[in-house]
Protein backbone atom coordinates (compact mmCIF):
# COMPACT_ATOMS: atom_id res chain seq x y z
CA UNK A 1 0.00 0.00 0.00
CA UNK A 2 1.26 3.27 -0.63
CA UNK A 3 1.83 5.96 1.60
CA UNK A 4 0.02 8.57 0.18
CA UNK A 5 -2.65 8.05 3.07
CA UNK A 6 -3.07 6.82 6.58
CA UNK A 7 -5.41 4.63 7.79
CA UNK A 8 -7.36 6.16 10.99
CA UNK A 9 -9.48 2.33 11.09
CA UNK A 10 -9.53 -0.66 10.24
CA UNK A 11 -13.21 -3.08 9.75
CA UNK A 12 -13.17 -6.74 9.26
CA UNK A 13 -15.63 -7.93 7.42
CA UNK A 14 -14.16 -11.47 6.61
CA UNK A 15 -16.92 -14.00 6.06
CA UNK A 16 -19.76 -11.90 6.10
CA UNK A 17 -21.35 -12.32 2.66
CA UNK A 18 -23.58 -9.66 0.32
CA UNK A 19 -24.71 -7.19 1.42
CA UNK A 20 -23.03 -6.75 4.72
CA UNK A 21 -19.54 -5.66 3.73
CA UNK A 22 -21.35 -2.63 1.71
CA UNK A 23 -23.66 -1.97 4.79
CA UNK A 24 -20.73 -2.15 7.32
CA UNK A 25 -18.63 -0.24 5.30
CA UNK A 26 -21.24 2.61 5.03
CA UNK A 27 -22.18 2.71 8.98
CA UNK A 28 -18.28 2.74 9.75
CA UNK A 29 -17.66 5.60 7.61
CA UNK A 30 -20.75 7.56 9.28
CA UNK A 31 -18.91 6.89 13.08
CA UNK A 32 -15.48 8.87 11.36
CA UNK A 33 -14.60 12.06 11.03
CA UNK A 34 -13.97 14.22 7.59
CA UNK A 35 -10.53 13.02 6.31
CA UNK A 36 -10.37 9.81 7.75
CA UNK A 37 -9.06 6.76 5.71
CA UNK A 38 -11.33 3.51 6.54
CA UNK A 39 -9.69 0.39 5.73
CA UNK A 40 -12.06 -2.87 5.28
CA UNK A 41 -11.52 -6.32 5.03
CA UNK A 42 -13.45 -8.71 3.29
CA UNK A 43 -13.27 -12.63 2.07
CA UNK A 44 -16.69 -11.35 -0.30
CA UNK A 45 -15.02 -11.46 -3.92
CA UNK A 46 -17.91 -9.48 -4.42
CA UNK A 47 -17.04 -6.90 -2.32
CA UNK A 48 -14.48 -5.22 -4.91
CA UNK A 49 -17.63 -4.69 -7.36
CA UNK A 50 -19.55 -3.40 -4.74
CA UNK A 51 -17.95 -1.23 -2.44
CA UNK A 52 -16.41 0.38 -5.86
CA UNK A 53 -19.98 1.03 -7.16
CA UNK A 54 -20.79 2.01 -3.62
CA UNK A 55 -18.25 4.37 -3.30
CA UNK A 56 -19.31 5.71 -6.95
CA UNK A 57 -22.96 6.35 -6.00
CA UNK A 58 -22.35 8.14 -2.56
CA UNK A 59 -21.52 11.32 -1.50
CA UNK A 60 -19.04 12.28 0.86
CA UNK A 61 -16.41 9.32 0.29
CA UNK A 62 -13.68 9.04 -1.72
CA UNK A 63 -12.74 5.44 -3.03
CA UNK A 64 -8.69 5.09 -2.80
CA UNK A 65 -7.62 1.98 -3.01
CA UNK A 66 -8.85 -1.62 -3.62
CA UNK A 67 -6.69 -4.93 -3.43
CA UNK A 68 -8.05 -8.30 -4.75
CA UNK A 69 -4.69 -10.21 -5.16
CA UNK A 70 -4.76 -12.96 -1.82
CA UNK A 71 -7.38 -14.39 -0.21
CA UNK A 72 -8.73 -11.04 1.48
CA UNK A 73 -10.05 -8.29 -0.51
CA UNK A 74 -8.89 -4.89 0.79
CA UNK A 75 -10.75 -1.21 0.17
CA UNK A 76 -9.19 1.84 1.29
CA UNK A 77 -12.06 4.74 1.39
CA UNK A 78 -11.36 8.12 2.72
CA UNK A 79 -14.45 10.13 4.10
CA UNK A 80 -14.43 13.49 2.41
CA UNK A 81 -16.74 15.36 4.14
CA UNK B 1 -50.01 50.32 -23.76
CA UNK B 2 -46.96 52.32 -24.70
CA UNK B 3 -46.92 52.94 -28.37
CA UNK B 4 -43.77 55.46 -28.78
CA UNK B 5 -41.43 51.97 -29.33
CA UNK B 6 -40.61 51.40 -33.07
CA UNK B 7 -42.12 47.71 -33.35
CA UNK B 8 -44.63 48.36 -30.72
CA UNK B 9 -46.46 45.21 -30.05
CA UNK B 10 -50.25 44.51 -31.59
CA UNK B 11 -52.81 45.38 -28.80
CA UNK B 12 -53.40 41.89 -28.02
CA UNK B 13 -49.89 40.81 -27.46
CA UNK B 14 -47.93 40.50 -23.65
CA UNK B 15 -46.01 43.41 -22.54
CA UNK B 16 -42.90 43.36 -21.34
CA UNK B 17 -43.95 43.79 -17.56
CA UNK B 18 -46.24 40.46 -18.33
CA UNK B 19 -43.40 38.63 -20.25
CA UNK B 20 -41.48 39.16 -17.42
CA UNK B 21 -43.51 37.79 -15.17
CA UNK B 22 -43.81 34.71 -17.25
CA UNK B 23 -40.13 34.05 -17.74
CA UNK B 24 -39.95 34.57 -13.75
CA UNK B 25 -42.86 31.96 -13.08
CA UNK B 26 -40.91 29.43 -15.77
CA UNK B 27 -37.56 29.69 -13.96
CA UNK B 28 -38.87 29.14 -10.83
CA UNK B 29 -41.16 26.11 -12.37
CA UNK B 30 -37.85 24.97 -14.06
CA UNK B 31 -35.33 25.05 -10.74
CA UNK B 32 -38.08 22.89 -9.21
CA UNK B 33 -38.32 20.58 -11.71
CA UNK B 34 -34.41 20.32 -11.62
CA UNK B 35 -34.25 20.35 -8.26
CA UNK B 36 -31.84 18.09 -7.17
CA UNK B 37 -31.30 17.61 -3.33
CA UNK B 38 -29.74 14.32 -2.94
CA UNK B 39 -32.89 13.16 -1.32
CA UNK B 40 -32.77 9.84 -2.77
CA UNK B 41 -35.69 7.57 -2.24
CA UNK B 42 -36.53 3.93 -2.68
CA UNK B 43 -39.94 2.22 -1.75
CA UNK B 44 -40.69 -1.69 -1.80
CA UNK B 45 -43.75 -3.69 -1.57
CA UNK B 46 -43.21 -7.17 -0.33
CA UNK B 47 -46.11 -9.08 -0.38
CA UNK B 48 -44.18 -12.59 -0.35
CA UNK B 49 -43.23 -15.07 2.69
CA UNK B 50 -40.93 -17.31 1.94
CA UNK B 51 -37.63 -17.88 2.95
CA UNK B 52 -36.28 -17.29 -0.65
CA UNK B 53 -38.84 -14.08 -1.24
CA UNK B 54 -37.88 -12.33 1.93
CA UNK B 55 -34.40 -11.65 0.85
CA UNK B 56 -34.22 -9.57 -1.88
CA UNK B 57 -36.34 -6.61 -0.05
CA UNK B 58 -34.27 -6.69 3.15
CA UNK B 59 -31.03 -7.03 0.41
CA UNK B 60 -32.37 -4.14 -1.31
CA UNK B 61 -33.72 -2.20 1.22
CA UNK B 62 -30.17 -2.05 3.58
CA UNK B 63 -27.87 -1.74 0.28
CA UNK B 64 -30.13 1.45 -0.81
CA UNK B 65 -29.93 2.90 3.10
CA UNK B 66 -25.58 2.19 2.59
CA UNK B 67 -26.17 4.31 -0.56
CA UNK B 68 -28.45 6.99 1.35
CA UNK B 69 -31.56 6.12 0.04
CA UNK B 70 -34.42 6.75 2.03
CA UNK B 71 -35.97 3.46 2.53
CA UNK B 72 -39.38 1.99 2.85
CA UNK B 73 -40.98 -1.13 2.90
CA UNK B 74 -44.46 -1.76 2.76
CA UNK B 75 -45.66 -5.16 3.82
CA UNK B 76 -48.51 -6.83 2.95
CA UNK B 77 -50.31 -10.28 2.95
CA UNK B 78 -47.75 -12.88 3.51
CA UNK B 79 -44.68 -10.09 3.16
CA UNK B 80 -45.30 -9.52 6.75
CA UNK B 81 -44.44 -12.56 8.23
CA UNK B 82 -41.01 -11.08 7.02
CA UNK B 83 -41.28 -8.78 9.95
CA UNK B 84 -43.41 -10.57 12.27
CA UNK B 85 -41.04 -11.30 15.25
CA UNK B 86 -41.72 -14.75 15.56
CA UNK B 87 -42.48 -16.38 12.28
CA UNK B 88 -39.42 -14.15 10.70
CA UNK B 89 -37.06 -16.81 12.48
CA UNK B 90 -39.06 -19.86 10.60
CA UNK B 91 -39.97 -18.94 6.95
CA UNK B 92 -40.22 -21.87 4.76
CA UNK B 93 -38.81 -22.71 1.22
CA UNK B 94 -41.68 -24.44 -0.40
CA UNK B 95 -40.74 -27.66 -2.03
CA UNK B 96 -43.22 -27.74 -4.80
CA UNK B 97 -44.32 -24.74 -8.06
CA UNK B 98 -40.36 -24.63 -8.48
CA UNK B 99 -38.41 -26.70 -11.00
CA UNK B 100 -35.61 -25.68 -10.14
CA UNK B 101 -35.65 -27.51 -6.85
CA UNK B 102 -33.78 -30.88 -6.76
CA UNK B 103 -36.91 -32.79 -5.89
CA UNK B 104 -39.73 -33.61 -8.71
CA UNK B 105 -42.58 -31.90 -7.42
CA UNK B 106 -44.47 -34.98 -7.06
CA UNK B 107 -42.47 -35.96 -4.13
CA UNK B 108 -42.01 -32.32 -2.90
CA UNK B 109 -46.14 -32.36 -2.45
CA UNK B 110 -45.57 -35.29 0.15
CA UNK B 111 -46.05 -34.22 3.66
CA UNK B 112 -42.82 -32.92 5.64
CA UNK B 113 -41.17 -32.01 2.34
CA UNK B 114 -41.30 -28.17 2.62
CA UNK B 115 -39.56 -28.79 6.34
CA UNK B 116 -36.37 -30.71 4.17
CA UNK B 117 -36.49 -28.08 1.33
CA UNK B 118 -36.22 -25.71 3.95
CA UNK B 119 -33.59 -27.27 6.10
CA UNK B 120 -31.55 -27.77 3.40
CA UNK B 121 -31.60 -24.09 2.32
CA UNK B 122 -30.92 -22.79 6.02
CA UNK B 123 -27.79 -25.23 5.80
CA UNK B 124 -26.68 -23.44 2.79
CA UNK B 125 -27.45 -20.08 4.07
CA UNK B 126 -25.50 -20.88 7.17
CA UNK B 127 -22.32 -22.37 5.09
CA UNK B 128 -22.21 -19.44 2.78
CA UNK B 129 -21.92 -17.09 5.75
CA UNK B 130 -25.05 -15.54 4.29
CA UNK B 131 -26.95 -13.12 6.81
CA UNK B 132 -29.95 -14.27 8.90
CA UNK B 133 -33.47 -12.79 7.93
CA UNK B 134 -33.00 -11.48 11.43
CA UNK B 135 -30.04 -9.65 11.02
CA UNK B 136 -31.09 -7.90 8.03
CA UNK B 137 -33.75 -6.81 9.66
CA UNK B 138 -31.83 -5.73 12.69
CA UNK B 139 -29.53 -3.83 10.70
CA UNK B 140 -31.68 -2.23 8.36
CA UNK B 141 -33.56 -0.88 11.58
CA UNK B 142 -30.44 0.75 11.86
CA UNK B 143 -29.46 2.05 9.11
CA UNK B 144 -32.85 3.88 9.28
CA UNK B 145 -35.08 1.82 6.55
CA UNK B 146 -38.66 2.12 7.72
CA UNK B 147 -40.75 -1.24 7.57
CA UNK B 148 -44.42 -0.74 7.54
CA UNK B 149 -46.71 -3.79 8.21
CA UNK B 150 -50.00 -3.10 6.39
CA UNK B 151 -53.03 -2.15 8.53
CA UNK B 152 -55.77 -4.33 7.02
CA UNK B 153 -53.55 -7.68 6.16
CA UNK B 154 -52.44 -7.67 9.88
CA UNK B 155 -56.00 -7.66 10.55
CA UNK B 156 -56.27 -10.07 7.87
CA UNK B 157 -53.67 -12.94 8.47
CA UNK B 158 -54.93 -12.51 12.17
CA UNK B 159 -51.82 -10.58 13.58
CA UNK B 160 -51.39 -8.02 15.86
CA UNK B 161 -49.81 -4.89 16.20
CA UNK B 162 -47.23 -6.28 18.92
CA UNK B 163 -46.03 -9.42 17.06
CA UNK B 164 -43.53 -7.29 14.57
CA UNK B 165 -39.70 -5.74 15.36
CA UNK B 166 -39.56 -2.86 17.61
CA UNK B 167 -39.26 0.00 14.97
CA UNK B 168 -41.95 -1.51 12.62
CA UNK B 169 -44.91 1.13 11.45
CA UNK B 170 -48.25 -0.06 12.02
CA UNK B 171 -51.33 1.58 10.83
CA UNK B 172 -50.03 2.35 7.44
CA UNK B 173 -52.29 1.38 4.05
CA UNK B 174 -52.35 1.64 0.76
CA UNK B 175 -52.36 5.08 0.04
CA UNK B 176 -49.18 5.71 2.00
CA UNK B 177 -47.50 3.35 0.02
CA UNK B 178 -48.73 4.89 -3.36
CA UNK B 179 -47.58 7.67 -1.37
CA UNK B 180 -44.07 6.64 -0.68
CA UNK B 181 -43.97 5.31 -4.42
CA UNK B 182 -44.87 8.87 -5.99
CA UNK B 183 -41.73 10.38 -4.26
CA UNK B 184 -39.95 7.51 -5.12
CA UNK B 185 -36.84 7.17 -7.42
CA UNK B 186 -37.02 3.81 -7.28
CA UNK B 187 -40.23 1.34 -6.72
CA UNK B 188 -40.08 -2.37 -6.80
CA UNK B 189 -42.81 -5.20 -5.75
CA UNK B 190 -41.37 -7.57 -4.63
Amino acid sequence: MSAAYDITETLDVKGASCPMPVVKTKAAIDDLDPGAVLEVLATDSGSMSDIEGWAAGTEGVELLDQEGDGDVFKHYVRKTE
Amino acid sequence: MSTDTPDAPADDAPSRAELAARVDELETALAEATDDDGDKKMSIIATKGTLDMAYPPLILASTAAAFGYEVTVFHTFWGLDIIHEERSTDLKLSSVGNPNMPVPNVVGALPGMDRVTTKMMEKRIDDNDTASIEELIETSLDMGVEFQACQMTIELMDYDEDDFYDGVTTGVGAATALQDMADADIQLLV
